[in-house]
């Protein structure tokens, strides 16, 4: 700990640490260009400054035409750009769905390898308070069935800077999803360039009783009752799986081995979610270290209401992973 | 409408190949049909005859450095990009030598060695691929074209008019290619389709122009002066092809369609035989001997005999293989 009286720590909000990946990537590889709605100014603000910089025609406006710059993408990938297209919204991936599902995450496949499509596609997403359906929404679940799309959901700053930094280099379509709550969190983020391999999970906090696994904005919540618990003497340990495709299920298997129990906290809707997959691999390959039935929670399977109690109805809270996990120990 | 063109605009040689290249297309998908019929073939294919004279006049004026996507109704503008038969043939009977390794078929044909960034299965898919290929060539300061080939029926998908829109302010080197055989699947594209598709070109601010998509040397030179307007940084151009097509949406349409074109209009078109017609005027300009025309036309349908063996003998791909090819391999950097 001594070398790091040398420098002070930086804490740095997560939408700059994403800001960060992007700058560094820009300035890594001309062929990175953004694209996307307002990208210079930046509403959401991952690439605010950055025309400044790196100028209009690599940080570039585009008309409100999802399906049509989504697909731009694939054929600008193909014949040698590094597009990196901010979505805004999560939402708007549905606008935009045949390009990224029918072509984005299908070209190298059906051409039997002959192409590398590198293209990043990052969004704000998930609830931010009163957003309403239409811009709460968190499309995980349904990407990660699509096969041929790689899935980054980051927790911290610090996640935020290293996979923003892998899914550019990276030579496969990436979704990566910002949940918009996790915006304004601050945390630790060196100011080098450094990458986290897609792929590879981490243990967030230790703990021997209960496995929860949680995902983007889940992460910060599990810990908070995982805190709690430790009072009550019940010693819980968070896995953040980091990205959902591919998925780290080792990590998350070692992890049941040691503790025997499983909660995976997903902020997106029940059916199929993330946590669905979770559950089901676990029970599949890990029957046998399950000392009791994994549990789910997730949202409700409606759309995500307006008026705050409802919201609050709708989505996860701290009290539903607490009873969860729990019902682990029951 | 561009209704006559200027065969002395070409060279003897350019509209030889050219002749050829339509006689290709039209012994492959006669081949195709029968093959259908015939239950040889897994899946279904939609076939280009009558309509060759579009993809080879546009074609012709391309670089094999320039891009295309293509359509469902692809394989003309495959063989006039520069595909090989026996590779497109082998991919339609599902085997490894295809281009794809079988794992694409007839609507996912792609060869990017060939500047073929696919053909579609969706329609109207490949028109915002292409325009990306087209601003990643500008932005790169390459002067690659694209060609966006889509029917009647993708000028009504939304991502037909934003492309535009944005091919037009960011002046893009694509040319959209619409190719207007008069049908949307089984319905009469009239029907469905509100005024002009050449007009959708105004308000978008580039220039439109319809050709008779049945004259191989008018559509040669519409394309030819669009590619030029777009390798100058002038931006796009849509042109609407007039043409027809003689088979239906899909082979097997039959056992289910019903008839639903009259006799008179498809005997009118095929007395508009695009093939013919241009091989006459070859005749009549002593550029080519009718011996000559039919030792091209034999020479031809032996190439496509010689693709049917070369496809028929060619392995199916290992079963394992549809587990391969889904992502790029990662590779670490510094």
């Amino acid at each position: 700990m001594a070398a790091k009286t040398v420098t002070e720590e930086r804490n740095v909000y997560f939408i700059e640490a994403m800001r960060e990946g992007l700058r560094a990537m820009l300035g890594e590889d001309e062929n990175v260009v953004i694209i996307g709605e307002d990208v210079g100014r930046s509403v959401i603000g991952a690439t605010r400054g950055l025309v400044d910089d790196f100028g209009p025609m690599r940080v570039r406006n585009t008309p409100i035409s999802e399906a049509t710059f989504v697909g731009m993408c694939v054929g600008a990938a193909a014949v040698g750009l590094r597009p990196v297209v901010d979505l805004m919204v999560g939402s708007f991936f549905y606008v935009a769905m045949d390009q990224l599902a029918d072509q984005a995450a299908k070209l190298r496949y059906m051409s039997g390898g002959q192409v590398n499509l590198p293209i990043v596609y990052f969004t704000a997403t998930g609830p931010s308070g009163s957003a309403a359906a239409q811009h709460s929404e968190n499309p995980h679940p349904m990407l990660m069935n699509v096969a041929g799309l790689k899935i980054v959901m980051p927790s911290t700053p610090y996640d935020a800077k290293g996979l923003m930094v892998s899914a550019i280099r990276d030579d496969n379509p990436v979704v990566y999803l910002q949940d918009f709550v996790l915006g304004g969190v601050r945390g630790p983020v060196p100011e080098e360039t450094y990458s986290i391999p897609l792929g590879v999970g981490d243990i967030k906090r230790a703990g021997k009783d209960v496995t929860v696994v949680a995902i983007g904005a889940a992460v910060p919540k599990a810990l908070r009752v995982a805190n709690k618990l430790e009072a009550e003497g019940i010693s819980v340990e968070v896995v953040d799986p980091r990205t959902l495709v591919p998925l780290d299920m080792d990590l998350i298997l070692e992890s049941v081995a040691r503790t025997g129990r499983l909660v995976v906290v997903d902020n997106a809707r029940l059916t199929c979610s993330a946590a669905s997959e979770i559950v089901a691999s676990v029970s599949e390959k890990g029957f046998d270290l399950l000392k009791a039935a994994p549990q789910r929670v997730a949202w409700e399977n409606v759309p995500v209401p307006f008026s705050p109690p409802l919201e609050e109805r709708a989505l996860i809270s701290d009290s539903d992973i607490d009873s969860a996990i729990r019902l682990t120990l029951a | 409408m561009t209704t006559t063109s200027a065969l002395k605009d070409l060279s003897q040689d350019d509209a030889i190949m050219m002749l050829r290249n339509m006689i290709r297309i039209r012994r492959f998908e006669e081949k195709l049909s029968v093959l259908f019929k015939r239950g040889k073939l897994p899946g279904f294919v939609h076939l280009y005859t009558g309509e060759e004279a579009i993809a080879v006049g546009a074609c012709s004026a391309l670089r094999t450095d320039d891009r295309i996507t293509s359509t469902h109704r692809g394989h003309g503008h495959l063989i006039a990009k520069g595909a090989r038969v026996d590779r497109m043939m082998a991919e339609l009977f599902g085997r490894v030598d295809g281009y794809c390794r079988g794992k694409g078929g007839s609507m996912h044909i792609v060869s990017f060695e060939l500047g073929i960034i696919g053909t579609n299965g969706i329609v109207g898919g490949g028109i915002p691929i292409g325009t990306g290929s087209a601003w990643a060539d500008r932005h790169l300061g390459r002067d690659n074209v694209t060609i966006v080939f889509f029917g009647d029926g993708a000028s009504n998908q939304g991502v037909f008019f934003e492309s535009m829109n944005i091919a037009s302010v960011w002046g893009l080197p694509v040319i959209f290619v619409c190719e207007n055989n008069g049908y949307t699947e089984w319905t009469p594209t009239s029907e469905l389709t509100a005024g002009n598709i050449v007009d959708r070109a105004a308000p978008m601010g580039i220039p439109g122009e319809a050709v008779d998509g049945n004259d191989v040397v008018a559509m040669r030179f519409a394309v030819e002066r669009a590619v030029e307007r777009a390798r100058k940084g002038e931006g796009p151009t849509l042109i609407e092809a007039k043409s027809y097509r003689w088979n239906g949406h899909n082979e097997g349409e039959e056992a289910f369609a019903g008839a639903y074109r009259p006799d008179e209009e498809q005997a009118a078109w095929r007395e508009r035989d695009p093939i013919l017609t241009f091989g006459e005027r070859l005749v009549e300009n002593e550029w080519l001997s009718r011996d000559e025309w039919a030792a091209i036309d034999s020479d031809e349908q032996a190439q496509i005999e010689a693709a049917v063996e070369f496809a028929e003998n060619s392995p199916f791909p290992d079963a394992e293989e549809a587990l391969d090819h889904l992502f790029a391999p990662s590779k670490e950097r510094a």
